[in-house]
């Protein structure tokens, strides 16, 4: 009886969107399993969420193929829609109204009566902390507040599949982790999630798996593991104690892990993957052996650690790019930002153009500084 | 939108520091056991769902009535004392003759607020959300419209009460001003459908204005509401008779003076409906395209 692909919450073959000359979505294909929380990530104007904007039915894709839930997206938009629930980069709630009314009115055009709605709106608002502020205008609300809401809002009736659109941005990281905590909860009751990201970490934390998308196309795809695994096994990290041995070091390491080398901005660090060299052996083996061969040549150094490699790692393997601005993910403040192929104020981007709101004025990502996994960014010294 | 960013570091400042609870897996999970839909809601309810919140965004933002009560007392006031002695001979007279009139004009000069309330509204996120809902696709503009018609409600209350006091006395009593109002209200809210079709056509709020008032003047003025068209060049008298302002503002007229004017009550409703079905149409076309 179930549709073709019943089982995958989303299938996309070849999707297309154009804006003019730029292809914002060039080609992709996508299989998300029900019951999980796939990651698309990618840098600012990848096309994530022109992407997300033709799943959800807001916008009709130029070519290709998309299915929700079995479902076309054109042809069969209204019950793409009845299963569907979208929280979109910007606030998807009138910020006029106040919390409470915002639920209530879409409670509302979900179908419930009047006092089931005012029910289910009172309920939302309590389990999502927002009880207090529930009287307020959803414009008087905090960055974490608003995006409780919103969220609040997606979950009205328990959606199939949950598209988040950089639900993160802009968020501290206290909020950050709250709104992580939340899309668990979603998952757990059986929802289908579909997050886009430009951070890293996220992604880590909570996709089982990650498309990572560039110029609007799919550059790489699989579990967590299989991504980490693409560019070795994990990174060794050294500190040396002088700094005019760091270009010895660097050849040695290129030399004995056959991997690229990252100088970090610290004059005596440098970072290698590890993995790579096609000897056999585990990563620990191979930088035991290349760290020997350091201090064999006589080159000290201070310390070093092994980690496992991070999805930063993997995006700039994949994309000789970093995904994020390094600068203003160590420094949110810092004014002199380097121009950066992944400048979030890209005037070629078609979706944020259009968009009132400029997305660097009021969100700076001050979430991409907070917790990263294993050796930390590398992102700036490859550039 | 430039201020957004400082709003929202005050709003910041305020809420976020003294903690919000905690989000808890078992209060979600208690909210997301309902797994039962309710069944899809019908046109008629979605559309008063949006006409709700219309009325919503009057409450909180009161000051935007400005224009449903100082801009109608203005002109009729400015309008009385301005032509009255002129055209009528006295204000009170011109007053019987003007008072209908300048209610249709007014009402039908508020209606370009619509235009410059899609274009504002339609930018905003929460738009992506009401068009992913499964529901009744027009139910978003009806709405606004409903909204509308109350305020356009509003002006003519204000009006009336205004003229009232100056003197205006219609012959046809409490029935045929309300059947006048009836009629007003039927046609701007089909008329506003011109203005969410600009909302959505053009790019900015100004170019909605810039558009509205080079309909709206020329529509409005070219009728029979401050003099009688027989005074007029004939080339003119086609336009002007022919204009659905003038047909309209006839009827009410009439029937506010306790007369039932058939045929130009049946060119308004006739004019309502065309207005409806090709900007209508046309309204939905871009919403669903936008």
């Amino acid at each position: 009886m179930s549709p073709p692909g019943a089982d995958l919450a989303i299938e996309t073959f070849g999707l297309v969107k154009v804006f003019g000359e730029t292809r914002a979505v060039d080609g992709v294909d996508l299989a998300v399993p029900a019951g999980t929380v796939y990651g698309v990530l990618g840098p600012n104007g990848a096309g994530k969420t022109t992407a997300v904007k033709m799943l959800a039915t807001l916008l009709r894709p130029d070519g290709g193929e998309a299915r929700v839930f079995g479902h076309d997206v054109l042809r069969e938009a209204d019950a793409v829609r009845s299963r569907v629930s979208l929280t979109g980069q910007y606030a998807s709630v009138d910020e006029d109204l106040t919390g409470r009314e915002n639920l209530i009115l879409l409670a509302r055009l979900l179908g419930h009566r009047k006092p089931a709605a005012k029910e289910r709106a009172a309920q939302l608002l309590d389990a999502f902390g927002l009880t207090e502020a529930a009287d307020k205008q959803v414009k008087h609300y905090s960055g974490g507040m608003r995006r409780r809401i919103d969220i609040a809002a997606s979950i009205l009736n328990t959606p199939d599949l949950l598209f988040l659109d950089e639900p993160t941005t802009g968020l501290d990281p206290r909020s950050r982790n709250q709104v992580w905590d939340i899309v668990r909860a979603v998952v757990q009751q059986g929802a289908t999630v579909l997050l886009t990201t430009q951070y890293l970490d996220e992604a880590d934390q909570l996709a089982s798996r990650i498309a990572v998308i560039d110029q609007g196309k799919v550059i790489a795809e699989g579990t967590k593991g299989e991504l980490k695994a693409s560019v070795g096994a994990g990174s060794v990290h050294v500190r040396l104690r002088h700094a005019e041995q760091r270009p010895e070091a660097e050849r040695l390491l290129t030399q004995y892990l056959a991997a690229q080398v990252q100088l970090e901005h610290d004059p005596v660090a440098l970072t290698a993957r590890v993995g790579l060299a096609g000897d056999g052996g585990g990563a620990a083996e191979q930088a035991a052996r290349a760290l020997h061969e350091l201090s064999r040549s006589g080159i000290t150094v201070d310390n070093f650690s092994l980690g496992q490699p991070s999805l930063d790692e993997v995006f700039l393997a994949l994309t000789d790019h970093p995904a994020t601005g390094p600068d203003r993910a160590t420094d949110p403040t810092d004014p002199t930002d380097p121009t950066d192929p992944t400048d979030p104020t890209d005037p070629t981007d078609p979706t944020d153009s259009t968009s009132p709101l400029d997305p660097t004025a009021a969100r700076t990502p001050v979430g991409s500084g907070g917790p990263s996994k294993g050796p930390t960014s590398k992102g700036g010294a490859a550039k | 939108m430039s201020t957004a960013p400082t709003t929202e570091t005050r709003a910041t400042r305020a809420s976020t520091s003294d903690a919000l609870a905690p989000v808890t897996a078992e209060g979600l999970a208690a909210v997301l056991i309902s797994k039962e839909r309710p069944p899809r809601p019908s046109a008629w309810t979605t559309s008063l769902a949006f006409g709700w919140r219309a009325v919503l965004k009057i409450k909180h933002v009161p000051e935007q009535l400005f224009d449903v009560t100082a801009f109608p007392i203005m002109m009729v006031l400015m309008y009385t004392y301005l032509f009255g002695g002129a055209l009528a001979g006295s204000t009170t007279d011109y007053l019987q003759f003007l008072l209908p009139g300048i209610l249709v004009m007014s009402v039908v000069m508020i209606t370009m607020y619509t235009g410059v309330a899609v274009n504002t509204d339609i930018a905003k996120g929460v738009f992506d959300r009401f068009r992913t809902l499964p529901i009744w696709r027009p139910s978003a503009m009806v709405g606004y419209l409903l909204g509308d018609v109350l305020r356009y409600a509003m002006a003519s209350a204000v009006m009336l009460t205004v003229g009232l006091i100056l003197g205006f006395r219609p012959d046809g009593g409490v029935v045929g001003v309300l059947a006048g109002i009836v009629l007003l209200m039927i046609f701007s809210f089909s008329f506003s459908w011109v203005w969410t079709m600009f909302g959505l056509l053009l790019r900015s709020e100004k170019s909605v204005m810039g558009v509205s008032m080079m309909v709206l003047f020329p529509l409005t003025f070219l009728s029979n509401i401050f003099v009688d068209p027989k005074t007029m060049p004939d080339w003119l008298q086609v336009f002007v008779n022919n204009s659905p302002v003038t047909h309209l503002s006839s009827a009410v007229r009439d029937l506010m003076d306790g007369g039932w004017p058939a045929v130009e009550i049946a060119w308004s409703l006739g004019w309502s409906g065309a207005l409806v079905l090709v900007f209508g149409t046309i309204t939905m076309r871009l919403y669903n395209s936008k």
